[in-house]
């Protein structure tokens, strides 16, 4: 699966490669959003009862009267023979398909257990929508720990829904990765204003309805983790609009106009209508600023996000990057944020945990960016720390956002600041 | 292979990790997938715990499969116990690395440990569970730590009163309570009190705040009292067998189980005088005569304002000790019917089967939440003790509920204290079970007014979120009751408002009508008449009354069919 695809070594950042244990979530993780997005399928996995487990803790107190995620829980029947593995698959996949007929598309999400036993999910795939005979989709990604960290399970999910996507060379705007429904609407009315009509989204909101691809295809990726989806988008003639990501104003601008620039809209209507966002953007951001500014931060390896947002909250918000962690590092898509950060700014790749902590612990920053496991072990050494989850579940993209997306970091600070028990 | 959509519990390292984070100098190397690190957060934001459960993970990943992964469990192994020093090491395996078969347990034990007691835990993912895990991994931690102390058959067992001989207090071990199970902190205080009143220590309390010496103390007691037969109860037995400790097994959950708890520990350490009374072995004066003095929950339960608990519907499902001290205390301490009583311990089920056949029910034993919503449904209870996971469904079905074991919640770690065991156990137990419920008097006063126009239908207790027992799910055919959230999205990570999702789907589920069955309708004059009928116990009488209909044909109900239906039924 996409790791570092390491082809250009960019010239500012350090880069610190580090292997250990690894705090981060599998890819099982994405099904907590991509199933929001999606309300016409249904993801299930196919493994154990501890990621029945993982989906459920990662996923918190959201309880559904019947979610549209589930796990078929191997059991030791299943690893004893695997044709009847593939019996009870099809079984099982029947009995939920009867109870949720609303479902039109069925992802089989691999995992760690299902992949070390070789249960081949894309012919169990085949065979079911075969068996179905169109009423229902199915399809497979991975989303294992083995394979996948956290956000990478968007990717593998995207790039399963990619054969099925009609061929055209129609010219059309695609927007890449799974944005809040609202923020996506507002982008599509802005590209509307600045001329550029045939905008579409993938993931699309419904699974059935998905965007074509071809020749006339520029692609625009809202989230930094669909190395693969992009790739393979490219190969079916797509091009990719190098642009930073959609954080912060001066990102969400960038990306945009990036867009704009690739349908060779004027300089000018872009400027027309993006100016007063910038404007008003800036003026949201100033009092969180107050609060960031020259405070030194250190971001946890996680979502994959970090890179962007380190360059958002150094270069808007005026934080001092402590260091920089990322799960992996794609350089290609990565290449327009690397060249933001200040020079010399330590980027992390991969996680030793005991020995990033003893970093964190030596540097004592000012925020922590980092996952729930290590939340609150460094609020009790003294240390603030923003929950990097929130960040995949949040509405954060684009100018508008930009003030509440520095807000989420402000706040650990601010309340530091409001407590008082002496 | 099953489905599972939410789980009750964990799988079994997950059990394994909560009796390592729940004591001091114990580390736990766990040869897992990138991902399984998931499960710290179960301890730092359910419990809010101050530091990282005391793990370390392999964390493979593919790339590492194609090559040495025994090598990487040594070097974890070694890392680990360099870094932590642990007093004791437990080796073990998730479920992916149990396929794999690096056997973690048996590399440890081929490697220089620097004489550290290790435990190689062999918990199968594929067919049990957390608890079990917890049971397990706690009954072989202590057996590694005692085995050497074990006498050779055939030493006489101690005798439990040797205290008397030995010119000292009686003492007994706590065992069982740990991190992420219900309330296990405040439990463990509440009885060490209430033992202490009674002139009896408290010698080791495991595994929340053992150490491995500790442990190696266990056989010093005069006995074992198992809390928490979940975690403890293997442990118990193997004591038993092994050093002869005696156990109380009586769990003092309840006004009843409290004073049986009492009578059984005090009689078997030799402290009950020849009256039959119990004495405090000359220990502190002041002992609580009763448990009436010593709990407000008799007096409470028959103060005149109880009286509108009786014959209350309450539907219960848990752990098994929880499950069945919440049926003893609800059907003789509070005169509440019980109608549903079950339990996800497959362990215990026995007990729960025994408890429900004394109350005429079938206990229904599954770890599937759906088949508990069902039965809850079908039971139509005014009051859900339950998990987290009945608790979301009682709030779906619009009626009031409780939490009363695991799995848990961070709101179910209360900051104050809180116990369920012993007097104050009690108390709290009367408190969080009966304020969900309207108070009694409002309850008579909402039927008094209800036809004053100041009176607006859906009326709330004052108690905010205990009281949805007449939410707008209860009763959805009424077109002013529609629920706010319908459809709207809720940001998942704000756990308040999305507790509230779902409203709209179960009622759509669970208010279809049973295909192939009669469709019935409701008469102007029937509709009219129902809504005449205070509206939280409207949406009972409707179902009595379509029940009532569907049984004989009738496919209109009009006011007569309702009148027949309330006069047959109130038979």
């Amino acid at each position: 699966m996409g790791v570092s695809v390491a082809d250009a070594a960019s010239a500012s950042p350090e880069l610190l490669k580090q292997s250990g244990q690894r705090e981060v979530f599998c890819g099982l993780t994405s099904i907590v959003w991509l199933h929001r997005r999606m309300p016409d399928a249904f993801f299930l996995v196919v493994g154990s009862r501890t990621c029945a487990h993982l989906v459920q803790s990662a996923a918190g107190v959201m309880i559904f009267a019947e979610p549209r995620f589930g796990t078929a829980i191997l059991g030791e029947r299943d690893l004893a023979g695997l044709a009847d593995a593939n019996e009870e698959l099809d079984r099982l996949v029947r009995d939920l398909l009867e109870r949720r007929p609303e479902i039109r598309t069925l992802f089989l999400v691999g995992s760690c257990p299902s992949e070390v036993i070789k249960l081949d999910l894309s012919r169990a795939a085949e065979r079911l929508t075969s068996q179905f005979n169109g009423r229902v989709r199915v399809l497979n990604y991975s989303g294992s720990g083995i394979e996948t960290t956290f956000t990478q399970g968007e990717d593998n999910a995207l790039l399963s829904l990619l054969p099925l996507m009609p061929s055209s060379n129609e010219n059309q705007l695609l927007i890449v990765g799974t944005l809040a429904d609202a923020v996506e609407d507002r982008f599509v009315s802005l590209f509307a204003k600045m001329g550029i009509e045939a905008v579409r989204s993938l993931p699309p909101r419904r699974s059935t309805e998905l965007p074509p691809v071809g020749k006339g295809t520029k692609v625009l990726l809202a989230q930094p983790f669909l190395s693969g989806t992009s790739r393979a988008l490219v190969s079916r003639g797509a091009e990719l609009i190098n642009a930073p990501y959609p954080f912060g104003v001066e990102g969400s601008r960038d990306w945009m106009a990036a867009a704009a620039a690739a349908f060779g809209v004027d300089p000018a209507r872009v400027a027309q209508v993006l100016d007063p966002l910038v404007e008003r953007g800036r003026r949201a951001l100033a009092p969180h600023r107050q609060v960031l500014e020259g405070k030194r931060l250190f971001l946890m390896p996680d979502s994959q996000m970090e890179i962007p947002l380190a360059r958002f909250l150094s270069r808007e918000c005026g934080m001092e990057l402590v260091e920089v962690g990322t799960p992996y590092l794609d350089r290609q898509l990565m290449a327009q944020e690397l060249a933001l950060l200040p020079s010399g700014t330590q980027v992390s790749e991969g996680q030793d945990v005991e020995r990033q902590l003893e970093r964190v612990r030596a540097a004592r920053p000012d925020l922590v960016v980092c996952g729930l496991g290590l939340a609150n072990p460094l609020e009790a050494e003294g240390i603030a720390t923003k929950w990097s989850i929130e960040l995949v579940f949040s509405p954060i993209h684009g100018c508008d956002q930009a003030g509440d997306l520095a807000e989420l970091f402000a706040r650990p600070l601010r309340r530091r600041q409001l407590l008082a028990f002496s | 292979m099953e489905l599972s959509l939410w789980t009750y519990e964990g799988p079994p390292h997950v059990g394994a990790m909560r009796i390592a984070a729940s004591m001091e100098g114990v580390h736990y190397v766990l040869h897992a997938p990138q991902g399984d690190t998931y499960a710290d957060l179960l301890f730092t934001m359910i419990e809010r715990r101050d530091r990282r459960p005391p793990v370390t993970y392999t964390t493979f990943q593919a790339r590492d499969l194609g090559g040495d992964t025994a090598e990487l469990v040594q070097r974890t192994i070694a890392d680990a116990v360099q870094r932590f020093q642990p007093e004791a090491l437990l080796v073990g395996e998730s479920c992916t690395a149990e396929l794999i078969q690096d056997q973690p347990g048996a590399l440890a034990a081929g490697m220089d440990l620097g004489g550290i007691p290790m435990v190689s835990l062999d918990l199968p993912a594929y067919s049990k569970k957390e608890n079990w895990g917890a049971a397990e991994t706690f009954y072989q931690l202590v057996r590694t730590l005692l085995k050497a102390q074990v006498p050779p058959p055939g030493t006489p067992k101690p005798s439990p009163q040797r205290w008397q001989q030995e010119g000292r207090r009686p003492r007994v071990n706590l065992l069982g309570p740990t991190l992420l199970g219900f309330r296990c902190r405040d439990d463990v205080k509440e009885i060490t009190g209430l033992l202490q009143e009674h002139g009896i220590e408290v010698a080791v309390v495991a595994p929340l705040g053992a150490r491995p010496a500790d442990l190696v103390r266990l056989p010093e007691a005069d006995a074992n009292v198992c809390l928490y037969p979940e975690v403890a109860d293997s442990v118990c037995s193997w004591l038993e067998r092994s050093f002869g400790l005696p156990v109380v097994r009586t769990v003092p959950i309840g006004i009843s189980a409290t004073e049986a708890f009492l009578k059984e520990i005090t009689t078997l350490l030799g402290l009950t005088g020849a009256d039959g009374a119990v004495s405090n072995g000359g220990a502190a004066p002041g002992l609580p005569a009763t448990a009436a003095s010593a709990s407000r929950l008799p007096w409470y339960s028959r103060s005149v304002d109880s009286t509108y608990l009786t014959g209350k519907r309450v539907f219960i499902f848990g752990d098994a000790t929880h499950a069945v001290a919440a049926a003893r205390i609800a059907s003789k301490e509070l005169g509440f019917e019980v109608v549903g009583l079950g339990s996800y311990s497959r362990e215990q089920a026995r007990e729960v089967r025994a408890a429900a056949k004394e109350l005429g029910l079938e206990a229904l034993i599954t770890d599937d939440y759906l088949a508990v919503e069902k039965a809850m449904t079908e039971a139509a209870p005014e009051l859900v003790l339950g998990t987290q996971m009945e608790r979301h469904s009682a709030k779906r079905l619009g009626v009031p509920c409780a939490v009363i074991s695991t799995p848990l919640h961070v709101q179910d770690v209360p900051a104050r204290y809180a116990p369920q065991m012993g007097w104050e156990g009690a108390n709290v137990i009367f408190d969080s079970w009966v304020h969900p419920l309207m108070m009694g008097l409002e309850e008579h006063l909402i039927g008094m007014f209800r036809h004053d126009f100041e009176f607006v239908d859906g009326h709330r207790s004052h108690l905010g979120d205990g009281a949805p027992s007449m939410t707008p799910a209860a009763d959805p055919v009424h077109p002013g009751l529609k629920p706010e959230l319908v459809g709207t999205a809720v940001d998942p990570a704000a756990s308040t408002a999305s507790a509230s999702l779902g409203v709209a789907t179960a009622t759509a589920t669970l208010e279809a009508p049973a295909s192939g069955a009669i469709e019935i309708r409701w008469s102007p004059d029937g509709e009219a008449e129902l809504h005449k009928i205070p509206f939280f116990v409207r949406s009972k009488v409707r179902r009595n009354t379509e029940g009532f209909a569907r049984e004989r044909g009738i496919a209109l109900i009009d006011a007569e069919t309702l009148y027949d239906a309330k006069a047959h039924l109130s038979h």
